[in-house]
């Protein structure tokens, strides 16, 4: 089994470099965004799979519980600061 | 119990790929945001879901506190990732991005 959570924990940590794709290359600040917000939401499974592969699965849940929190609290910030800019779309090369 | 959980991880693992799939190829920032919804609110209950199954499949009262911990992540995301969604929208229509059409219109500049 453990052998199983762990080429699960590796397919994810590649799904995880195919969504910084669309963090980087995005063509709007708001692509970004959505791109972080996806890898954010795969690394709170990836560290209950690093706590069940150590056997230590008692302290990182927590430390997904405040992953998840803290991944939400940016996404908001970050759409709320967002939101006042007129324009997003003028990034050169886009339309 | 390990076959159940063992079918609800890939079932996650599946949903993480089709949304991480239609992330990098859908066309328009608002038609990303469904597939991002997706791999939030389903591949992440069904890959819980298998972890909480084998937390509780040790009988003992820690792992059973572990397994509860890990539905109420189950919970605290399913309250915030429609939060998290339906602000990123609302900053895209405020800062007036348009929606993506097939034939570009002519009244658009």
């Amino acid at each position: 089994m453990d052998n199983i959570f762990l080429y699960s924990g590796l397919y994810l940590g590649l799904l995880m470099g195919l969504s910084l794709y669309r963090a980087v290359f995005g063509p709007t600040v708001l692509d970004r965004i959505i791109g972080a917000n996806a890898i954010g939401s795969k690394t709170t499974v990836l560290l209950v799979l690093i706590g069940l592969i150590y056997h230590r699965v008692d302290m990182f849940v927590d430390i997904a519980l405040a992953y998840a929190m803290l991944n939400f609290i940016a996404v908001l910030a970050a759409s709320r600061y967002f939101q006042k800019r007129k324009g997003l779309y003028d990034e050169p090369g886009t339309r | 119990m390990h076959i159940l959980t063992l079918i609800f991880l890939l079932l996650g693992l599946l949903f993480f790929t089709g949304g991480t799939v239609g992330i990098l190829r859908f066309p328009d920032f608002y038609s990303r945001l469904h597939p991002a919804g997706k791999l939030d609110t389903m591949g992440l209950l069904m890959a819980m879901a298998a972890l909480a199954l084998y937390c509780f499949g040790e009988f003992s009262i820690a792992s059973l506190f572990t397994g509860l911990k890990i539905i109420l992540i189950v919970i605290f995301v399913f309250i915030t990732s429609p939060t998290a969604t339906h602000a990123i929208i609302d900053a895209g229509v405020r800062a007036g991005l348009e929606p993506w059409t097939k034939e570009k219109r002519k009244d658009m500049p």
